[in-house]
């Protein structure tokens, strides 16, 4: 499924050529590695781990990769931002999204 | 000491943020501050390390493997001190520089984000830890590269963007199927667990993702295109950090840790590592040739090097190590230096164009002379600080038996010397009259000249360091962390206790 996922994601990168579509691409791969993270930190019947006073640890899925995605998460975010600032202003300067066209660096 | 190196930079970044605003120049007065005490800071930690062996800070005081270590040992301490150096001389060059854009705090602050990335990955002793500083580091470059914001800047940020972040991804599923093998991010712990359980066929998967993570970071060759993109258009003083800190320490620094200090190397990866080494060196050179603008031929230029240093580590043996850790520094000076001086020949001349621009040495001797030294140096011209390094890895070759790869090494060597010939040699000492009156704006270079003036008597003199003395020692110990593998992580987990 993940798997499935990544590679959605890479073919949207590697093939489409609207900047928006390639921006999407990279968000479909960032969210199936981080599903991929997930699903390695989960038990069979697991509960979610919280500690209380009065309970056992026992049956709790794995907290560490969701404290890891959740930082992923944060980074994934970060790069969206940014990626999307950039092409709004490539769409600026070039007037278009198509990267054909966006070929001035040659060589 | 240790988290003084990620906190000052970060401190800074905001701060910057803070006044940058209020008052103009203190972006740069801050950042300049900052790297100075970072750079003594990592000065101070080499000279302790090489004293007392290896430091560990646990942050929060926790233990690992539940707490997240902050290690240096010799080799980070040999990368930081590198690291530091050059972008304390960055900073200073860019005050100057970056005065022909508005809003320059917002640069400033971008670079100490970026030095605050780049020494949390080099301080880091948990994987996920150091993808995330890698990250920070990342991110503020491409601001950076697209920071001038002229059309070429945007696609060749957007380009890097979108690439690296691939290559981050890999990392991350890399990251991901290596805690669900060993069930820990300690470096040192995950070392342990393969040392116990053996290499299993996840390990091969792993290292491919990896491979191809820190490859791209390194611009490897399959991997390069990113880099002649992001290094021609964007402000000056970025290409030099990023050829001199920035791939060395993401991509080269991380890679050598994570395969040989945690893994332990194999035979196979050693393997197509060369294979990299060698297509890296022999596809640089070429298209370094062919190129008339003078920041793509140095981009291809660092891709060719950053062959010489990942053929050096593939080898494995102790000289051949050591070649390449001293290659890294000789090139880190001489390709800043390279840089900074073609920054300011593009400031005064107007241009990046290797035919248009003639006489540099008699208009601005300073930047002149220094282009030289830092050009003589990367191609190997005795005297000087490439040529041993370079020697040192082909002697090196030699001795293992690699003659194919002495003789390729050999050259490329010979290539890199025809090409920055054909290139500077046109444009130093060419003919005066083609200069047209744009020399006016002359005056308050001394921020920009005093930098490359201390590269090029640091890449001249470099040949002192192999001579006894701190360097040296500090070099000696690196190439011993790095040859002796694994037994990095008995070291770490043995200093725990």
């Amino acid at each position: 499924m993940c798997l499935i996922l990544f590679s959605v994601g890479l073919y949207c990168v590697l093939r489409k050529r609207n900047l928006i579509k390639i921006i999407i691409g990279i968000g479909i791969m960032e969210y199936a590695a981080n599903l991929f993270f997930i699903l390695i930190g989960y038990r069979q019947e697991g509960r979610a781990p919280i500690y209380a006073h009065d309970q056992v640890i026992k049956n709790m899925v794995d907290p560490l990769p969701q404290a890891v995605v959740l930082t992923s998460i944060v980074l994934g975010l970060a790069l969206m931002l940014l990626l999307v600032a950039i092409s709004i202003r490539i769409y600026e300067k070039y007037r278009t999204f198509d990267i054909t066209k966006i070929n001035r660096l040659k060589g | 000491m240790i988290p003084y190196l990620v906190i000052i930079p970060l401190a800074a970044a905001f701060l910057i943020i803070i006044f940058g605003k209020i008052t103009r120049p203190a972006g740069a007065i801050i950042a300049s501050i900052a790297s100075a005490l970072s750079f003594t800071v990592s000065m101070t930690l080499s000279f302790s390390i090489v004293k007392y062996g290896v430091f560990i800070y646990k942050v929060g005081g926790w233990m690992p493997p539940a707490g997240i270590p902050m290690v240096v040992d010799s080799y980070s301490a040999l990368i930081l001190l590198i690291a530091n150096f050059i972008a304390a001389l960055v900073t200073l060059y860019s005050v100057n520089y970056v005065k022909i854009y508005t809003d320059t705090w917002k640069y400033f602050s971008l670079l100490m984000l970026m030095m605050a990335g780049v020494n949390g990955v080099a301080v880091s002793g948990d994987i996920f830890n150091m993808f995330v500083y890698l990250e920070i580091a990342s991110l503020a470059t491409y601001a950076l590269v697209a920071f001038g914001n002229e059309a070429e800047a945007l696609e060749a940020s957007f380009k890097y963007a979108v690439m690296s972040s691939v290559a981050s991804t890999f990392m991350l599923i890399g990251i991901a199927f290596l805690y669900n093998y060993t069930s820990t991010l300690n470096m040192a712990y995950i070392g342990k667990f393969i040392e116990g359980n053996g290499t299993a066929k996840i390990m091969s998967f792993v290292s491919v993702l990896f491979l191809a993570g820190f490859g791209l970071k390194a611009a490897l060759a399959p991997f390069h295109a990113w880099l002649p993109d992001a290094y021609t258009k964007s402000p000056a003083p970025i290409p030099a950090i990023s050829s001199g800190v920035l791939i060395k320490v993401l991509g080269v620094y991380a890679l050598t840790r994570l395969f040989f200090n945690v893994f332990g190397m194999t035979k196979p990866v050693s393997y197509i590592l060369i294979f990299f080494a060698v297509v890296s060196m022999l596809v640089g050179g070429i298209l370094a040739f062919g190129q008339s603008n003078i920041r793509r031929l140095l981009g291809y230029s660092s891709v060719s090097q950053i062959g010489y240093i990942i053929l050096g580590f593939a080898i494995g043996t102790p000289l051949a190590v050591m070649g390449s850790l001293f290659h890294i520094f000789n090139h880190s000076v001489a390709k800043s230096l390279l840089f900074m001086g073609a920054g300011s020949i593009e400031k005064t001349m107007k241009t990046q164009d290797i035919r248009k621009i003639s006489g540099v040495v008699s208009k601005m001797p300073v930047t002149g002379y220094t282009s030289l030294i830092g050009a003589l140096s990367i191609c190997g011209v005795p005297p000087f600080g490439g040529f041993w390094s370079k020697l040192i890895i082909i002697f090196a070759c030699i001795q293992a038996g690699y003659f194919g790869l002495a003789f390729i090494a050999a050259f490329v060597s010979i290539l890199t010397l025809a090409y920055y010939f054909k290139a500077y040699a046109p444009m130093l000492f060419g003919a005066k009259e083609s200069l047209s009156g744009a020399l006016k704006n002359n005056r308050r270079q001394f921020l920009m000249d005093m930098p490359m003036i201390i590269l090029a008597v640091v890449s001249a003199g470099s040949m002192l360091f192999l001579a006894p003395g701190i360097m040296n020692i500090l070099m000696r110990l690196a190439t011993a962390v790095i040859v002796n593998g694994t037994a990095y992580v008995s070291v770490i987990l043995g200093s725990l206790k």
